[in-house]
This record gives structure tokens, C-alpha cells and sequence, in this order.
């Protein structure tokens, strides 16, 4: 984060989404495949890591950044406060889509490339 | 020949560590090594030191492409951007040192301008649970000599304030504390079981979003009474022995973080967790105290409430201070789009705003005065590289204690380089100069 977050050690903390091997299971999925992630909100794709701080079923973690803020709940319910927390998401494999670097990622979707 | 800079202070995280040393050239242009700070913070002092970094202000055309400015049409652009908006958002704060804060909010009363600071995106609903209910807090040097219960509740210290247990909380022996982590007792409340959480000698895996019906259930056994047989997840034994625990202690520290400010609930969790910690002083000393990430945040609450009387989301665009969070905060004025320029300092929205909020600020007039690239700094129309303030610029920054600390000055900047704190004393000059002000 503080080495610089046009670096690839960026993607490769953030550009995740932590699981359990349960998960993993359900899924049908190898660890590190990219999936596509998905809520009510937006749609993303990361690599699935195996979860380091768990175990957590059914729960899964996308440390925050700009791949997390694809998908999170933007309403603050008149607090000033997204809700970053607690979003439902849909995960998929999406082995064939490239995860973006975050400066790529940022631009692409505010161009609506994405 | 290398010389050693001792006493020097992490400009990383809030525990805004006070004991780093570091080993710099004679002629103090580089730094060459970083003793006593984790690893996140080495890697801020040697990032300054990188060979790609940006010295020259960039700005960037319709199409994408940057061009190279001088410091002086950097200048020009932001002062006729802010002051050609009707309602410029400026926003950030957090990794500059109060010093630049308080130049930067001299311009906004100019140009009338909302003035938020990172807290929006993180203890934001602290801020206001505070003045909901009140605070007992302390400071991080009581809860070292005093503290033998530490809650850590929604919050990660293990890898998000690595030296906060080692320098407070946990293992050091204090004045009343002589025996360190063995006659402390760590409480971690965590829907995942964090490295913070396999330290601890109790760890509530809570379901995700459960913490008010947790922290009530937890005020309700204080009190003796009937509890259902589990709360969020969490059976009543469990629940009841946490509670017994934390009342046999002799000072009790509740520390929390994003788990509880950015889950649902959001203020309402900390107006809980504050009256537990009230419940707690009827049987014990307590207090409680968020977890602040970026260095100097607390610090710009600190500078806007003296100044403006409200820590955070200040609007000054009908010429003077209004503070009404979830309309004068960035993201809901952004998502409205009620403001027509945005000017970043000391701070990422780019990665930490949710992607419409991003938008927003990518199809408006924008500037981000940032020494890094970020993913701000890649849809803003105006980069502007500045000095690393607490490597390369002194200044005071505000522990997440509310201590006030002096940072040190360890390195020059690259020459021709700018601080934060002289790029907007010339901005405010030239704002000065178009609104006509002597």
C-alpha cells in the first residue's frame, strides 16, 4: 500500500477475495482462479485466494480498495458512511478475465469500459 | 558516511510511533535504512526514495494523455478551479500535518468551499456517536501503565497498527502493569478469526453485523439479567463469562474500528459500545478509544473543530459553518452531485470511495495533491507531486489519542520539490488575488 499502488504487490493484497475451502468446494473452484464477483451494486473480477484469517463459511473477505469498492453498498443512510460492510455478492469462475491493477481498474470503469 | 536521525516519528498509522531511527546520507538527501518501525511504515520512509517518482506536476487532456505543467500553472489551475466553482468539495487531510490543514481551510472560507477529511470513510459514525452520548477515553499512555482488560472490537491491530500492541496495549510492562501481556486479558470480537483474534484469550466470532445485539447482550449480563441462549452467534455462557471478565478487571480499554463504524448500524453500534463502556465505570474504570488509521486524521478533526467548531464534512459555501452529516458529507454530495469541482489533499478517494462516488469526481474539474500515484491521481485532471510530510517536511500530527506530536524532518525533498503546506499558501495567494481580498 505505501510502496506505491500502481505496483503489482497492490493487486496482489487487494485484487483478492479470501475464502474458505468450504466455499472453495461449493464453488467448484481451484484456489487462485479469478472470479467474478457480483452484488446489487456492481460486478468485479479478483483473484480467489485461500482464506489466511479463517475459518469463516459462507463469509468472504475483499480487503478494502478500489476492487472492493466495485461492488460495495454506496448508501449511507444519512450517515456520510457507505455501507462497506456486510454486502451479498454472487461469486463465479471467471478463469479467462484479466484482474486490473487498481489505476487501470479506477480508469476503465469511470470511462464505463468496464 | 552515514549519520543516524534518532527520535523520528512513523507518519504511517494513528500510534504515530515515536522511537524510529533512521540512517541517512551525510549530506541528508537519502535515506538509507529504517530501524524500529513495521513493515508498513520502513516501506513509507522508502518509498520516498524511489527512482519512479513523480517530481513534476502532470496534468492530463480529454483523451487520457498527460502533459507536464510548472509548479506555477499548477498553482493557476486550482485556484481558478476552486474559485470558479459554486461548491468545490475539498477533501482528505489525513496524511498532511495540521500546519497545511489550516492554510487549506483559509482557502475554503474563500472560496466557500465543504471541507471533509477521511474520517467520512471511517470513524465518521464515531464522531458521531460522541456527540450523541459522550466519550470516556484516556490516552494510550494510561492504557499502557493502567490497562489489564483489552477489547479489541471489529479492529485488526495485527495488521493494520502493527506496533499498537507491542508499544501499548498488550505486552509492554507499565507502572501498574509490571507483569505485560501475562496479567492482561485480551478480548477480540471478530466475524473472522484474525491474526489479532489468535492472540487473544477470548475470541467472540460474532456474525457479521451483529455487534449492537452483541454489545447489548453484553450491558444486559453486566446487569445480571435474563439473556436468550445465544446472541450473534455467541452462546450466553460465553457472553456472560466475557462480561464477568471484564468487571473483575481494574481498567478495562474497549478499542474498535472499522468492523463497527462501517457495518450497518453504523453509529448506533458505537452509541452501544460507549455505553457499555459507561455501564463498565459502575463497577470498574473503563474507557474506549477508535482504532485511527491514517496518521494525522485525528489531527484535522482536531484543526476543523477549533476553527469551525465540527470535526468533519464542514460546509462553508453559504459563508459560514454547517455540519450536517449524510448531506454535507463527500460521498452523499457526490452521489447527489451537488458539488462542481473537487480538490484532493493527503488522501486516496479514488480506492477508498465506492466506484459512483469515483465517477462523480473523474467527469469533474479536479486537482490531487498527492506524492504517490494513486487511483485518485489517475482520474483527477491536475496531479500535483508534493514533499512526504514527516520524511521530508516537519510538522504536528495528532495521535488517535488526540496527542499532539511533532513529526520530524529526516530528508530533504527532491530539490525544486513543494510541501503541501507552501503549494497551498500559494494557492491562497492567487485566490486572494482573483476574489480581490488584500
Amino acid at each position: 500500500m505505501e510502496a506505491g499502488k500502481e505496483k503489482p504487490a497492490y493487486t496482489k493484497a487487494c485484487g483478492i477475495i479470501e475464502m474458505d475451502d468450504a466455499d472453495f468446494k461449493r464453488l467448484g473452484a481451484w484456489r487462485n482462479t479469478n472470479v467474478r464477483v457480483t452484488s446489487e451494486f456492481g460486478s468485479v473480477v479478483v483473484k480467489a485466494v485461500q482464506t489466511t484469517q479463517g475459518p469463516h463459511p459462507g463469509l468472504a473477505f475483499i480487503p478494502m480498495g478500489p476492487w472492493a469498492n466495485m461492488v460495495i453498498n454506496p448508501n449511507t443512510y444519512s450517515t456520510g458512511m457507505p455501507t462497506f460492510k456486510g454486502v451479498p455478492v454472487k461469486v463465479e469462475v471467471a478463469a479467462d478475465e484479466p484482474v486490473y491493477d487498481s489505476l487501470d481498474l479506477v480508469r476503465k470503469a469511470c470511462r464505463g469500459e468496464i | 558516511m552515514a549519520k543516524i536521525v534518532t527520535d523520528v516519528v512513523c507518519p504511517f498509522c494513528g500510534t504515530l510511533c515515536d522511537d524510529l531511527e533512521v540512517k541517512v546520507t551525510d549530506d541528508n538527501k537519502k535515506i538509507l535504512e529504517v530501524c524500529n518501525a513495521c513493515v508498513i511504515g520502513t516501506e513509507k520512509f522508502l518509498h520516498s526514495q524511489a527512482e519512479d517518482r513523480l517530481k513534476v506536476p502532470q496534468m492530463q487532456d480529454e483523451e487520457g494523455n498527460w502533459k507536464e505543467v510548472s509548479i506555477k500553472d499548477a498553482v493557476e489551475y486550482t485556484a481558478q478551479t476552486l474559485c470558479n466553482a459554486k461548491k468545490p468539495l475539498m477533501y482528505g487531510w489525513s496524511s498532511t500535518n495540521c500546519e497545511a490543514q489550516s492554510v487549506g481551510h483559509e482557502i475554503a472560507e474563500l472560496v466557500g468551499a465543504v471541507v471533509d477529511n477521511t474520517a467520512t470513510v471511517c470513524h465518521g459514525t464515531t464522531l458521531i456517536a460522541v456527540q450523541d452520548v459522550g466519550v470516556p477515553s484516556c490516552t494510550l499512555g494510561e492504557v499502557k501503565n493502567r490497562a489489564d482488560r483489552i477489547v479489541f472490537w471489529g479492529c485488526n491491530p495485527a495488521h493494520a497498527h502493527p506496533r499498537h500492541m507491542s508499544r501499548y496495549s498488550i505486552f509492554p510492562r507499565g507502572f501498574f502493569t509490571g507483569k505485560g501481556h501475562k496479567a492482561r486479558k485480551m478480548v477480540v470480537v471478530d466475524p473472522r478469526s484474525t491474526d489479532t483474534a489468535k492472540m487473544a484469550d477470548v475470541h467472540l466470532q460474532l456474525e457479521q453485523g451483529r455487534d449492537y445485539e452483541l454489545l447489548s447482550a453484553l450491558r444486559v449480563a453486566l446487569r445480571g439479567a435474563p439473556l436468550p441462549e445465544t446472541v450473534a452467534g455467541i452462546p450466553r455462557e460465553t457472553i456472560q463469562d466475557v462480561a464477568a471478565t471484564l468487571k473483575s478487571g481494574r481498567f478495562v480499554i474497549i478499542f474498535f474500528g472499522m468492523g463497527v463504524t462501517q457495518s450497518l448500524s453504523k453509529n448506533h453500534n458505537i452509541d452501544m459500545a460507549i455505553s457499555l463502556t459507561r455501564d463498565l465505570n459502575e463497577y470498574t474504570k473503563a474507557a474506549i478509544m477508535p482504532m485511527r488509521g491514517h496518521y494525522n486524521v485525528t489531527g484535522s478533526g482536531q484543526v476543523l473543530g477549533w476553527q469551525f467548531g465540527f470535526p468533519y464534512c464542514v460546509d462553508l459555501s453559504r459563508g459560514f459553518a454547517r455540519y450536517n452529516p449524510g448531506d454535507s458529507t463527500s460521498n452523499d454530495l457526490l452521489r447527489r452531485g451537488e458539488v462542481d469541482a473537487v480538490f484532493v489533499l493527503g488522501s486516496d478517494p479514488g480506492a477508498h470511495f465506492p466506484i459512483s462516488s469515483v465517477k462523480k469526481i473523474a467527469h469533474l474539474p479536479s486537482v490531487c495533491v498527492d506524492p504517490h500515484h494513486t487511483p485518485t491521481s489517475a482520474v483527477c485532471k491536475l496531479h500535483m507531486p508534493v514533499a512526504f510530510v514527516g520524511v521530508e517536511e516537519a510538522g504536528c500530527a495528532y495521535r488517535m489519542d488526540n496527542v499532539p506530536i511533532e513529526t520530524r524532518k529526516v530528508v530533504e525533498p527532491p530539490e525544486g520539490m513543494v510541501s503541501d503546506e507552501e503549494f497551498l499558501k500559494m494557492v491562497l495567494k492567487r485566490v486572494r488575488e482573483i476574489k480581490g481580498v488584500a
